[in-house]
């Protein structure tokens, strides 16, 4: 299968009071279609950097990124952002619903900017596969965490992404609820064949997934594959400097 | 994202818009005010333009009004005989009336009538009657403010020179005259054929010669004109046509207009400042939704769009919401101007002038507010993983610039199109941007020095409202501009009007003199003089004046004057009647900055050197040893220009254009002029009467009436200028009160932590109530330096006089401004200080 993710040579740094900063250190891998992975690491470590520039939210200062066989590293901010509405979607941790929309209407946004149109009864039900059909014209601040959560990821959904970037989607919910919210994206992930990268904190969500990336100090320091990954279903994975 | 997708980009700036419309319309506020000022004025100078061109008519009273100041030549009376179907002759000069009822005295303007005159319009009078009845007999119609202040009633009658008139009506309103004309000098209707007899005709009186024509229907007037303007011209004869008239008075109202509209204009630069402010912290505020939008594939200029929509939106609204406002405005500026303007005026709405202010506030809504919107171009999706602390300067964003330069470019085009003038334009445009450089810079100097010389030692609730002043976020800049200016108006107002008064008043003390005895024939002088003295009032000054003309300048001729266009010499430098004096001596107001005095001529044979005031010498383009030849009335004197001499106009005493050395004049025929002081005004009523009952043509200036005149017309100005300057003070308010509010937001956070760490109510009041206190005290502070600076540069060099600003009600002022600060700011910040700490919390999550 070819790699939806593909990553070469990737370094970031940052110039700040005339020092230079490396977040990313020359960081190479590939993810398969369909894979779910997780990046791991502790505060610091760069993760969060490297999923915005593989999400195509940033541009690396050297090194390659393709998403969907798309150079995102050549690309101008306005040709990344038309590859995220097409390919990607997003999960954060502090939810980031536009909170002057409805349930309903953050669900719809996605869709809505591709221009197509009769969405509404995709998004309701999207709604209610989160459970969430009866709290569709609420507003985000009328809602609880866990259920802000569950907005976001039926938006996530929404325009059937190819593959998605969750960062710590559980980081700010309880364990029961953070549970729930955690079925959900890998049933819905199954259920669409959608690509799963995901960074979080959490070694048993980590566990989950079936390769863990981890990095410290803006290197990528292994490449473990889980008790979840079967070998049939995915084929070699490139390896890690 | 090729495609902008329009439709949605609406849906979602009114969708972005629900939970900030208030807000939003908050922001706007501040042009609502601006839009109003310039919808009332350009309202107003739309409907003027047509009552000058209806009423142009009434104005002038006749088709044709042929005008001279000095006696027609009889060669010319066949021709002015022979003009138009209709004729009426005026001639009108300024002289004492008595009451006889009360011996009441006083300056007016004697307009002795002959025939129909008004041919359009009328005479206002009470009773109606009188307007016609009037010029039966002995009879006179006598102005209302005359009437009021004398106490005189229709019946009694007033002394005019020797002859006593029946009053017979009040005159309320004549042609082409304005409540300030009539406070100057009322006027007061005679027959013309009563004016030999008052025995005010003399020589030397200083009279106007006018002829009103009404032509039949078929005449072109104009073309007529056109046709005698050369043989009138050479006579000094003027001539104005209801044509002339509306294009006079077109001009000059709309300069009024124009004047009046740039102030409005100033108010709505302030709340652009105001918006352009607002919508920065906005902005910011919107930084999340703007990068999850980002995130989620909008492009930069899709989320720009959106916010600009936001803005046009709410542009729009503001501004016709300032324009229902101007409208109602409108109905009062005729209140505020009619005491200056001679027509009624109408008040409609004018169509045209609301979409033009509706263009306006759009445009300067949508230029202030592109300012921060251009930011939201630079607004990464990585702001939803992490708040980016990156912040586009404006050195590093061109378009910011362009934004500036724009910005520029309309506050020139704007003036342009006002004042029909690229100079003045470009001289607007840069004191408008001085002023606020000037602003903005102190205010950034005072946050600075806030910031370095921080009073440590203060208790904490002097030192977190002092800290307030340049915290994140903060509109001290904003705030400082906008009350900052709106004192600086209001000051400056206050310190011309102390400036103009003083000078004024200055003369009226101690051993200055204070009246003014003009139109004293040869043979009176002498009387007069010892009329004063019995009185046991000194004579401080008497002097000769002679009434004379130029006839040659360097040989050159009225006629070649007017041929040769090149010589640079005006034509009406002949015209012009001079009052000229003779003496051996300079006065203590004079002196010579170029060539000698030479006060005496010892033989008739000598060359007479005259000595010219230097303004008026180089107005007639003469230097020292040129020649002129003046014609005192009938005699051709000529004379080289000896000396130049600067002359201090501001003293109450006889000042010349041209003055002749002794030994030349003496026998010329000439009148005098005695000025004295009179201790108090009992002595003055006194004097008055008795020089009134024993000379009658002699014209008294009793300095108390110039005080009291300049009095209301300063009132009446002053009120005009505080209306419009009440624009951009009110303006500056909404700029504080939305300023307050938005800031509300932020310190809704920090007043929930204090509050929750123990922080009591009082301690939140008094930290909130401090920190408006700073704002309004440096605010107040710099626009009375900035005042004080400009009443200073004015006192000097515009009106050459000292100025000593009163501290008492520049400290009033200064309170006053700090204390409303201080009340905006807590009244709107009330709801930060008394809602419990959980109820914030709950409403911010």
């Amino acid at each position: 299968m070819t790699p939806i993710l593909h990553i070469q040579d990737l370094t970031k740094t940052y110039q700040s009071t005339g020092q230079t900063l490396t977040v990313l250190d020359n960081i190479n891998f590939s993810v398969e279609a369909g894979s779910t992975i997780s990046i791991v690491g502790p505060s610091g470590s760069g993760k969060t950097t490297l999923l915005g520039l593989c999400a195509g939210l940033d541009r690396s200062t050297s090194g390659m990124v393709e998403l969907n066989g798309i150079r995102l590293d050549t690309l101008t901010e306005d040709a990344r952002a038309q590859v995220r509405n097409q390919y990607v979607g997003f999960i954060f941790q502090n939810f980031q619903l536009l909170p002057t929309l409805t349930a309903l209407e953050n669900v719809m946004v996605p869709l809505e900017l591709r221009g197509e149109r009769n969405i509404k009864p995709q998004a309701i039900d999207l709604l209610d596969k989160v459970g969430l059909a009866n709290r569709s014209h609420h507003y985000p601040a009328q809602l609880s965490g866990g259920e802000q959560q569950r907005v976001s990821l039926a938006r996530a959904f929404s325009n059937k992404p190819k593959i998605l970037f969750a960062d710590e989607p559980t980081g700010n919910l309880d364990a029961e609820t953070g549970e729930r919210v955690e079925k959900l994206i890998f049933d819905l992930n199954r259920e669409a064949g959608t690509t799963l990268v995901l960074v979080t904190h959490d070694a048993e969500l980590a566990s989950r997934t079936q390769r863990i990336l981890r990095m410290k100090g803006g290197k990528l320091i292994s490449d473990e594959r889980t008790e979840s990954f079967s070998g049939s279903t995915l084929g070699q994975q490139t390896g890690f400097n | 994202m090729t495609n902008l997708n329009f439709p949605w980009l609406v849906k979602m700036a009114w969708r972005d818009s629900r939970r900030n419309r208030s807000r939003l319309f908050l922001f706007i506020s501040s042009i609502i005010l601006g839009i109003a000022a310039l919808v009332a004025i350009f309202s107003f100078g739309y409907n003027l333009r047509e009552d000058i061109d209806d009423q142009a008519k009434e104005l002038i009273g006749a088709d044709l009004v042929i005008t001279s100041n000095r006696p027609v030549n009889p060669k010319m009376l066949p021709l002015l005989d022979s003009l138009g179907t209709r004729r009426s002759r005026e001639r009108s000069f300024a002289s004492m009336i008595l009451f006889p009822k009360n011996q009441g005295t006083r300056l007016v303007q004697i307009r002795a009538l002959e025939g129909q005159f008004p041919y359009y319009g009328e005479l206002e009078t009470v009773p109606a009657s009188a307007a016609q009845n009037f010029r039966e007999g002995q009879q006179a119609i006598v102005d209302k403010t005359l009437m009021l202040q004398f106490d005189a009633r229709v019946g009694d009658s007033i002394k005019v020179g020797e002859v006593t008139f029946q009053i017979v009506g009040i005159l309320n309103k004549a042609p082409g005259q304005t409540g300030i004309s009539a406070t100057v000098a009322p006027a007061v209707y005679i027959p013309l054929r009563y004016l030999p007899q008052t025995g005010l005709e003399q020589k030397g009186s200083r009279i106007n010669y006018l002829f009103y024509y009404k032509f039949g229907n078929q005449t072109d007037v104009q073309q007529l004109v056109k046709k005698l303007e050369p043989r009138l011209e050479k006579e000094a004869l003027n001539t104005e046509t209801i044509e002339t008239q509306r294009e006079d008075m077109g001009r000059s109202l709309q300069d009024l207009t124009n004047f009046l509209a740039l102030v409005g204009f100033i108010a709505l630069l302030l709340g652009s400042i105001g918006v352009a402010s607002a919508i920065h912290v906005y902005i910011r505020e919107k930084l999340r939704s703007i990068a999850i939008l980002r995130c989620m594939g909008v492009s930069a200029v899709q989320a720009f769009l959106i916010y600009l929509i936001q803005i046009l939106g709410i542009g729009l609204l503001g501004s016709i919401i300032g324009a229902v406002l101007g409208t109602v405005v409108q109905q009062l500026l005729p209140k505020v101007l009619e005491d200056l303007l001679p027509i009624d005026i109408t008040v409609g709405i004018s169509w045209l002038a609301i979409f033009q202010a509706i263009g306006l506030g759009l445009i300067i809504s949508l230029l202030f507010a592109l300012l921060p919107l251009v930011s939201v171009r630079n607004v990464s999706p990585l702001n939803t993983l992490r708040i980016s602390l990156e912040s586009t300067g404006m050195f590093k964003d061109p378009l910011k610039w362009l934004v500036y330069a724009l910005i520029l470019l309309f506050i020139f085009g704007f003036t342009y199109l006002q004042t029909q003038n690229l100079k003045e334009a470009g001289y607007f445009t840069l004191g408008v941007l001085g002023g606020f450089i000037v602003l903005a810079g102190i205010a950034a100097a005072l946050m600075w020095a806030v910031r370095r010389f921080f009073p440590e030692s203060w208790s904490y609730l002097w030192r977190q409202g002092l800290a307030n002043l340049f915290r994140p976020n903060n509109q001290t800049l904003i705030l400082i501009v906008s009350i900052g200016l709106g004192t600086a108006f209001i000051c400056t107002l206050y310190f011309v009007q102390t400036i103009l008064m003083n000078r004024v008043t200055l003369a009226a003390r101690e051993n200055q003199p204070n009246m003014v005895l003009f139109d004293i024939q040869q043979g009176q002088r002498a009387a007069v003089a010892s009329l004063t003295k019995q009185q046991g009032l000194p004579v401080i000054q008497q002097v000769p004046i002679v009434t004379m003309r130029i006839e040659e300048i360097n040989g050159l001729t009225a006629e070649k004057a007017l041929e040769d266009s090149t010589s640079g010499v005006s034509p009406r430098a002949f015209q012009r009647e001079i009052r000229s004096t003779f003496r051996s001596v300079l006065m203590d107001s004079e002196r010579i900055t170029d060539g000698t005095w030479l006060g005496k001529v010892n033989s008739p044979s000598d060359t007479i050197y005259v000595s010219i005031e230097n303004n008026y010498a180089e107005r007639i383009k003469v230097k020292v040893g040129d020649q002129i030849v003046f014609n005192v009335q009938g005699a051709l004197i000529p004379t080289v220009v000896g000396s130049l001499r600067e002359v201090d106009w501001n003293r109450i005493q006889t000042n010349f254009r041209v003055v002749f050395p002794v030994g030349v004049l003496e026998e010329a025929p000439q009148f005098h002029v005695l000025i004295t002081k009179v201790p108090s005004a009992e002595a003055s009523a006194k004097f008055q009467q008795a020089v009134v009952r024993q000379f009658p043509n002699i014209s008294i200036i009793d300095l108390e009436l110039i005080l009291s005149v300049m009095d209301e017309l300063m009132d009446k100005i002053g009120f005009v200028i505080r209306f419009m300057a009440a624009f951009s003070i009110i303006t500056g308010l909404v700029v504080l009160v939305a300023s307050v509010l938005i800031s509300k937001y932020q310190r809704m956070q920090e007043s929930v932590l204090l509050r929750t760490i123990g922080a009591s109510k009082k301690q939140i009041f008094a930290i909130t109530a401090l920190e408006y206190f700073f704002l309004g005290a440096l605010a107040a502070g710099t626009g009375i330096v900035l005042s004080l600076i400009g009443s200073w540069a004015l006192a000097k060099y515009s009106f050459e006089t000292s100025f000593t600003p009163q501290p008492w009600p520049v400290l009033i002022l200064f309170l006053m401004i700090s204390l409303l600060t201080v009340l905006i700011g807590l009244f709107n910040s009330r709801s930060v200080v008394n809602q419990s700490p959980l109820e914030i919390l709950r409403s911010e999550s």
